[in-house]
């Protein structure tokens, strides 16, 4: 049993693990393809930020929302 | 101008949906990883190899768990800049700030030392890679710890100020914010509740090895921690849910009259144990509001204020107004009325300061600052829209108690079978085990539907309700990415539950060679 010693050690650690996985290597489809359909996806195509897609200054998104709040 | 119902409803509804499916894997994460960590500590003090053999079994199930549910909360920020763009620049400074330091620290211990816990059993000391498992069991926690910091300032708003020249509420205290007893309590309630559901999950799973005549070591050990742990965690629930309850009564008077059905209130106030609601029962009419119900006597005022004989207001008397125990509270006609008058003057001061008229400004400044305590109450048409979905928090709440209730005997009696070696042959009991995972699933949400429908119609109590803090979108956009996210979500949950299901199947024994 090789223990660490050293930072590189570390790292080794991480790659013999990724090596030698599974089931984590299924995981981590499914987590690669979850993140790539939330962000290269939905977050792109459906859920932009509703005031930084309309306006670029803070004060613009302000006096957005306090027209908002007062004309409700 | 006005919102489409039916907008707020579907901005509702998807919230909805992705936090109670994000709550499916949070509170397995939270109870298996004490578990777990627990029979690791066991292995580290005693040195015997079936307690390793038994961490690594439940490590696994926690991986597959943590892997499916991990950045599923992530769509809940989507959707607060997208559905709710009023509410996230109205409370952006408050909120971002729990956030932020719970994806910096807590994600990043949860990431370093979960790669130790899987990959370095041969490659750090036995010392170093329990607290490698009890640092991930914290960083999970403490996760956990930040949301609900943020969760219960809507509950209870504290630490801030409103600033009307950046509509922002601007954080003002941070130790307000994090020391807020609604936080602690929340923090405390949820996190140990969860343990009931790690507790369920490793009993129900232990008894399917048992009915399947497989791993009986394995089995009864793992049953003997998770009882235990079970036991403790609903002991420490109801502590909590009893401090909570009363942290309801001060902050949320509404909430807790919607959870026990109580439309008029008094001296003396009894609980509801069980009961059955009139379902034609509505606010201010002179109907019954129960077709069926036990009360415990005067429970309710102790619980509500630590006094047997206090009042405590019902949904009627909050409406109309009340003056009782040296307390007058104001009618929400009147609340409404000053919530009307902030609005206005924040119009005002919006005005007067592009008019670069300071003295205009500053009197619609101290109108706005001497009516902000009701500013979400403007927004009313009628009384009667304060009063959350009175049938779905009253039955919510019994479920979470009564069900709560049931594990508590449950891993007792479990608990002493197992001790008096009977368990192993009780097969009957077993299936009743497994058959109570789903169980415990549904008391955790039924808590968090109490929570968060009992505080409607507010998104920040009192300050904001949905109507205000939803975006000016279509419903169909938001009919749409619901129906993207019900597929979506509900794929996922395929995939978790077959790949899980797989591992269980595999049984402790495939882990004895395994680096994962």
């Amino acid at each position: 049993m090789e223990r660490i010693k050293s930072l590189k050690d570390f790292f080794q650690m991480y790659i013999d693990g990724f090596r030698s996985m599974t089931v984590g290597k299924t995981l981590w489809l499914i987590i690669l393809l979850k993140l790539f359909i939330m962000f290269a996806i939905l977050k792109v195509f459906f859920f932009p930020n509703f005031l930084n897609s309309k306006f670029d200054t803070d004060q613009q998104k302000s006096n957005f929302v306090e027209q908002q709040l007062t004309g409700k | 101008m006005n919102v489409d119902v039916s907008l707020i409803d579907w901005s509702r509804a998807q919230f909805a949906l992705t936090a109670m499916y994000h709550w499916i894997f949070v509170p397995l994460t939270l109870g298996l990883g004490v578990i777990m960590a627990i029979m690791e500590s066991l292995y580290y003090k005693t040195g015997k190899d079936k307690w390793k053999r038994t961490a690594k079994f439940w490590m696994k199930l926690f991986g597959v768990n943590f892997a499916i549910g991990v950045a599923t909360g992530i769509i809940l920020e989507f959707e607060f800049g997208t559905n709710w763009s009023n509410y996230s620049w109205f409370v952006g400074d408050i909120f971002g700030a729990p956030l932020a330091i719970e994806g910096i620290i807590a994600f990043f211990m949860e990431a370093t030392f979960i790669a130790v816990m899987f990959f370095g059993w041969k490659k750090v000391s036995k010392g170093f890679h329990l607290a490698s498992t009890w640092l991930t069991v914290f960083g999970a926690t403490i996760s956990a710890l930040w949301i609900l910091i943020a969760n219960a300032w809507m509950q209870y708003p504290v630490g801030m100020e409103f600033n009307p020249d950046t509509m922002r509420n601007e954080m003002n205290d941070f130790w307000a914010l994090v020391l807020s007893p609604v936080a602690l309590n929340k923090f405390f309630h949820t996190v140990i509740s969860s343990w009931l559901v790690g507790s369920a999950f490793v009993v129900g799973i232990s008894s399917w090895f048992l009915i399947k005549k497989r791993e009986k070591e394995f089995a009864l050990d793992s049953v003997k921690i998770a009882t235990i742990v079970g036991t403790i965690g609903i002991l420490l629930s109801i502590y909590s849910g009893d401090e909570s309850g009363h942290q309801v009564a001060q902050k949320q008077p509404m909430k807790l009259a919607a959870m026990e059905g109580l439309y008029d209130g008094g001296h003396s106030v009894g609980l509801v144990g069980i009961g059955i609601l009139n379902p034609q029962k509505e606010a201010n009419d002179n109907k019954e509001t129960f077709l069926f119900d036990v009360k415990i006597p005067q429970l309710l005022s102790f619980l509500a204020n630590r006094d047997f004989n206090s009042y405590v207001p019902g949904i009627n008397d909050i409406i109309n107004g009340y003056t009782a125990d040296n307390t007058t509270e104001i009618s929400v006609a009147e609340k409404m009325n000053k919530g009307k008058q902030a609005i206005a003057a924040l119009s005002d001061y919006s005005k007067a300061r592009k008019a670069k008229d300071t003295l205009a400004a500053a009197e619609a400044k101290e109108r706005l600052d001497a009516n902000y305590k009701y500013f979400g109450y403007g927004y009313f048409k009628s009384p009667e829209e304060v009063v959350p979905n009175v049938p779905l928090v009253f039955y919510s709440f019994r479920v979470m108690v009564i069900l709560a209730g049931y594990f508590l005997i449950l891993f007792i009696i479990v608990w002493l079978f197992n001790h008096k070696k009977r368990f192993e042959n009780m097969t009957w009991l077993q299936w009743v085990c497994l058959l109570s995972i789903p169980l415990a699933y549904i008391t955790s949400q039924a808590g968090w539907i109490v929570a968060e429908v009992g505080r409607q119609p507010w998104t920040i109590q009192d300050i904001l309700p949905v109507s205000a803090a939803v975006s000016d979108i279509s419903a169909g956009s938001v009919k749409t990415t619901f129906f993207i996210f019900l597929f979506l979500l509900t794929a996922l949950f395929i995939a978790e539950l077959s790949i899980m299901i797989k591992q269980i199947k595999l049984g402790p024994g495939a882990e004895d060679n395994s680096h994962e």
